[in-house]
């Protein structure tokens, strides 16, 4: 969030094959492509020694060590998990046109978006990911912090196996304390539906919006009724029935803790329903794009048979 | 260390003052006094950053060692509260870089320290901000062209509310507007801790054509307490070289 500097100072713009040197750790990282930028600098793939990773490089050398802060803290939590991407190395760099920045060098997490995931993969993902997304909030929410901005940008899911990760720790903020970053659509305090207190009913609410936001790319104002405007468009999404009472649970801050709406989903998920299975809807796809191939084949082989029993008559008369 | 309080004014306008001193003069003064000074422009939907008109805003808060931003009024929520706590964190960062200055020498900031150790300098930074005490003047310029703009500006400070009341430490707001009728600036809320009870608290709109944006920053300055937080670092610095 560095207002007047980003309009002062120059953009921040690298070149592929550019190479960033540390002022400190002397540690070369050549520049392949940008993949995004956010409120406080850019984000860039880059290659050292070989191998990818993220580079993130801002002119705003606090913002980016109030970041280091988190992503040191993280890993101290997270054991062997997967809480955040992995902290490579913090270092300054001077950019020839005189500026300058700090930049941090972290895995680089290859995955695809929540939304397109979702689209492409099949709606019995969504809780599941959810699944997984919720445990990672229950340790992070055990070690004492919160993730803040938790949005369906800050997500990606990592293939085979499907994994959900979040890629921007910049919002995660301790216990307590006011929420350090947030974005409007998934802040409680926009929807006059709580605090911008840091407590895990935060990163819970937050949640839920990122499940209805997946049915509504576009995202939609709070206008003048927010909770109600909540309710109707969660009402409105068939794909959500199945989670209803759990999303509304979070979006009310009813749930003190991750783990109460992880079982809630859980225990959904693996509901025996007595009916027979119905085909998901990529089954349905499936059959239904199979199926004409298979009357074709059918009719090619009649035909055939046809055309071989119409010779051997021949030959025998 | 022991915590203090921050002070501050933000002032939103929607245009470049035309009566009285000149503000950027009248923040440097305020910012000596111990006052950050900042200022968000709120832009028409057709203007562009680049517009000269909007360039005073800069200025003020430059001089007034605060943040500025220009910004559309869809928007103006999220960046209230995220001018607001940035230039918090800018004062403090100041304030520790002076600190650091006494420890490490004239020519050491915050950036001249490896990585290593300019993260714990900035966790004390961040716990500064989250529980030192605030206070927040909002000065709003209620000159005839923001008239369609007051309802959101009123939504703003509602949010604005809600971010730092978040906060460990305690806040203080008032509101002000400008021109007021008789005098320069109009009391709308006296100091109190919230901002929820300002429902429909902007008067009707008078004044034509007037911005005395540099009077009205300088009635604002004296509606602070006595002592903040940068003076008396200031202060306690100079006794102890007095001491030394």
């Amino acid at each position: 969030m560095n207002m007047n500097q980003t309009s002062k100072k120059l953009e921040l713009s690298l070149q592929p094959g550019t190479s960033i040197i540390g002022k400190w750790h002397k540690n070369n990282y050549r520049i392949t492509r940008r993949l995004g930028y956010g409120a406080i600098g850019a984000v860039y793939l880059c290659n050292f020694n070989g191998k990818q990773a993220a580079l993130k490089i801002s002119t705003s050398g606090s913002s980016i060590t109030m970041e280091v802060n988190v992503l040191k803290t993280l890993q101290k939590v997270q054991g062997n998990g997967s809480l955040g991407p992995s902290l490579l190395d913090v270092d300054d760099w001077q950019h020839p046109g005189g500026t300058r920045c700090s930049f941090y060098v972290m895995e680089y997490v290859n995955g695809k978006d929540l939304g397109g995931f979702i689209q492409s993969h099949g709606d019995e993902w969504l809780g599941i990911l959810m699944m997984q997304l919720l445990g990672d909030l229950q340790k992070l929410h055990q070690a004492g912090w919160v993730f803040g901005d938790l949005k369906t940008e800050n997500l990606l899911v990592a293939s085979s196996p499907p994994r959900i990760r979040w890629i921007d720790v910049g919002g995660t903020t301790q216990i307590g304390r006011s929420i350090k970053e947030y974005t409007e659509f998934y802040d409680r305090g926009y929807w006059k539906m709580g605090t911008r207190k840091a407590e895990p009913s935060y990163d819970l609410f937050a949640l839920a919006m990122v499940m209805l936001q997946i049915y509504y790319p576009a995202r939609f104002d709070k206008g003048n009724h927010p909770e109600k405007m909540l309710m109707t468009k969660l009402s409105a999404t068939p794909q959500l029935k199945k989670y209803y009472t759990p999303i509304k649970k979070a979006l009310y801050g009813t749930y003190t803790s991750s783990e109460q709406m992880r079982r809630d989903i859980a225990s959904l998920i693996m509901q025996h329903s007595p009916k027979a299975q119905k085909p998901t809807r990529i089954g349905q796809r499936k059959a239904a794009a199979v199926k004409p191939q298979h009357s074709f084949m059918e009719s090619i082989v009649i035909l055939v048979t046809a055309v071989v029993f119409y010779l051997f008559h021949m030959v025998f008369i | 260390m022991k915590k203090g309080t921050l002070k501050q004014i933000l002032l939103i306008t929607d245009g470049c003052s035309n009566r009285g001193e000149n503000p950027s003069a009248v923040a440097a003064l305020a910012f000596e006094q111990g006052i950050t000074v900042n200022v968000i422009g709120i832009m028409e939907d057709n203007q562009r950053e680049s517009d000269g008109g909007l360039r005073e805003v800069e200025d003020i808060a430059l001089s007034g060692g605060g943040v500025s931003q220009l910004v559309y009024q869809q928007v103006l929520s999220q960046t209230v509260q995220a001018v607001t706590k940035q230039a918090m964190t800018q004062t403090l960062q100041g304030v520790v870089n002076q600190e650091l200055k006494q420890i490490l020498g004239p020519n050491q900031s915050l950036e001249d320290l490896p990585p290593e150790q300019r993260g714990e300098v900035m966790e004390v930074v961040e716990d500064l901000g989250e529980t030192c005490d605030l206070e927040v003047l909002v000065l709003v310029d209620t000159s005839a062209s923001m008239n369609d703009k007051l309802p959101t500006v009123q939504e703003a400070l509602f949010d604005l509310s809600v971010s730092l009341n978040a906060r460990i430490g305690r806040n203080r707001f008032s509101i002000f507007a400008f021109p007021g009728r008789k005098s320069n600036i109009n009391k709308i809320l006296d100091w109190s801790p919230r901002l929820d009870s300002i429902a429909s608290v902007f008067p009707k709109l008078t004044s034509g054509g007037i911005t005395p944006t540099g009077p009205a920053l300088k009635e604002a300055m004296y509606q602070f307490g006595k002592k903040s937080l940068l003076r008396s670092f200031r202060n306690e610095h100079e006794s102890d070289v007095e001491e030394a």
